[in-house]
């Protein structure tokens, strides 16, 4: 037995960013299966596509900016990126459409502002925004899960829909459906009642069938990351709570109008987005006070933008105005180092 | 200042001192009314028109004015060439006056003008005043036109649409349309799209500097410095 002297700390460095990246993909993997399960080929096809231009858009970057492309390209950040940007969007948009949003996503909000770790907004959801806000129709056309619809896609369909932009049986009305996020503000839009609107298949025990399914699988992914420490509990918690927050005062005033707060819980992309995008560590707030802000600001806007706004869905929009925020909540949450006097300053 | 020549002048107002790009003045303007290329070119014209007036009037009343008061004057002076130039748009260009609307009578508060007026025409005689203006006006004028293309093309697939408003039947001939089936950006006729638009003119431009500096440098010297290897911007 060699006896080798190690000093400590002995911990291993798990800080490393491929490594965190890894856990993070590792951690989309439920998630993935079960949408890929509801919603079809769509989406791995979209993954793999967004991750092939993801990396060679960063390739190409840092080769433009005279840079090693190999180290940068192996941190499998641009791949993290390229993953929840094909989460976000439907899972039969056109091919060039992606194109479009990764390139939008690595080349200007990540490689301008200069590269992971300076980038003030996190590129997938600068890209889904830069998306919708282009393309709203191609960009809200969802399927619905495979129960509620007699034609689920097949591989060779998806394909086609994907990279022809011809929907199989004729018209993309035909196929596609409202989000459940979308079919509910449609039917508020028209004066119904929430206990109405609730008795339609569409809806299952919290949001729409399959839908919240998604939902609680990004969750278990998200609990995984928590385990593993690459992510804090401060965001996921806060946003969260403060998404319920807002969403039960709403409630409680009048529940025929406003959905009870775990519906808003396990629609869209709230779970994803309060354990895989808020978190994100370059764009979210640093300090553990402030993360908490910057969690309950983004779960509040969420529900605020989602009833009042003119979108389904907010987290992308919510996220990005509190990345606006973040230098501004860490420079008033500073802890106060100790031994010295005063409080944050 | 007094080595300047005529050319030099042009040559500053065009590419070197261009206000939009380089002193980043006009940006209300600039970034509000480019959502195509018709746009940029009308509120460009008309900026150019206010500019060349206000600078020569300055230029002459330059020996009559007390220094202590004379940004109220210029002032003065500017909005009465935004009124003549709103009044006249109003009369000949209705349509377009439409399209523009309040950006018309905010030239006046336009940092172009008043700085040019503070920068040059009043250390400057009335000819030179004149030059400097139309040169700056042309500057602005053409990224104008080029950012309200740029965002035209990209969000909604034309060029000069609607220039009949302006030009006549010249305008007509130069529209540019790839049709109804075209998908484009909206977000680049959006706010959003005219900042980021700006920043790739600018980066372009500042990437045209460079290229030509380090080709001005390379006979002189033998190896070229490489010391910034991105691009600025």
């Amino acid at each position: 037995m060699t006896g080798v002297v190690v000093s400590s700390p002995h911990v291993p460095r798990v800080n490393r960013v491929d490594r965190v990246m890894l856990q993070v993909i590792l951690a989309l993997i439920p998630g993935t299966l079960v949408m890929t399960w509801y919603f079809g080929w769509g989406l791995l096809i979209n993954m793999a596509l967004a991750v092939t231009f993801a990396v060679a858009a960063e390739a190409a970057v840092m080769h433009l900016r005279g840079r090693p492309a190999l180290s940068t390209v192996t941190d499998l950040s641009a791949v993290v990126t390229a993953l929840l940007l094909a989460i976000a969007i439907p899972p039969t948009l056109p091919w060039w459409l992606t194109l479009v949003g990764v390139l939008f996503a690595i080349v200007v909000v990540k490689q301008l502002y200069g590269g992971l770790g300076y980038n003030p907004f996190n590129p997938a959801m600068a890209a889904y925004v830069f998306l919708l806000i282009s393309w709203p129709v191609a960009m809200t056309t969802w399927l619905p899960p495979h129960m509620l619809t007699d034609h689920p896609l097949s591989l060779v369909e998806s394909l086609q829909a994907i990279f022809l932009s011809t929907p199989p049986g004729g018209t993309w009305d035909a196929i596609s459906a409202a989000t459940p996020l979308g079919e509910m503000r449609n039917q508020l839009g028209e004066n119904r009642m929430i206990s109405e609107i609730r008795q339609s298949p569409l809806w299952g025990d919290f949001g729409g069938r399959g839908w919240e399914w998604v939902g609680n699988w990004f969750l278990v992914g998200g609990l995984y990351l928590v385990w593993k420490r690459i992510i804090t509990w401060h965001i996921p918690v806060a946003f969260i709570a403060g998404m319920l927050f807002v969403a039960g005062t709403l409630w409680a005033l009048d529940a025929q109008t406003h959905p009870f707060p775990a519906f808003h819980l396990f629609s869209g992309g709230a779970i994803l987005g309060a354990f895989f995008i808020a978190t994100d560590p370059v764009t979210a707030c640093t300090t553990k006070k402030g993360q908490l802000i910057f969690g309950a600001a983004i779960g509040a806007l969420v529900v605020v933008i989602r009833t009042w706004g003119g979108y389904p869905d907010a987290v992308a929009f919510a996220v990005l105005l509190m990345n606006i925020a973040a230098p501004t909540i860490d420079y008033y949450t500073q802890p106060r180092v100790y031994g010295h006097a005063g409080g944050s300053k | 200042m007094a080595g300047q020549t005529y050319l030099d002048i042009v040559r500053d107002g065009l590419w070197n001192n261009n206000q939009p790009l380089v002193a980043l003045l006009g940006m209300c303007p600039l970034l509000a009314t480019t959502t195509s290329a018709t746009n940029g070119l009308g509120m460009g014209i008309a900026t150019t028109a206010v500019l060349t007036g206000s600078n020569l009037v300055v230029s002459l009343i330059r020996h009559l004015v007390r220094p202590e008061i004379r940004l109220p004057v210029f002032v003065l002076i500017i909005a009465s060439f935004v009124t003549a130039v709103d009044l006249s748009m109003q009369a000949w260009f209705f349509e377009l006056y439409k399209v523009l609307g309040i950006f018309i009578p905010l030239i006046v508060v336009n940092c172009i003008i008043i700085g040019r007026a503070e920068a040059f025409a009043v250390k400057n005689p009335p000819l030179r005043a004149v030059v400097d203006g139309l040169a700056m006006g042309a500057g602005m004028t053409l990224v104008l036109m080029v950012l309200g293309g740029l965002r035209e093309f990209v969000g909604q697939g034309t060029l000069f649409a609607q220039a009949d408003l302006m030009l006549g039947a010249v305008g007509k001939a130069l529209m540019v349309n790839l049709g109804s089936d075209f998908h484009g950006a909206i977000l680049a006729i959006l706010p959003p799209g005219a900042f980021i638009f700006l920043g790739l003119l600018i980066a372009l431009k500042n990437l045209i500097d460079k290229r030509v500096k380090q080709r001005q440098a390379a006979p002189a010297k033998a190896t070229p410095t490489d010391a910034e290897p991105q691009a600025a911007g």
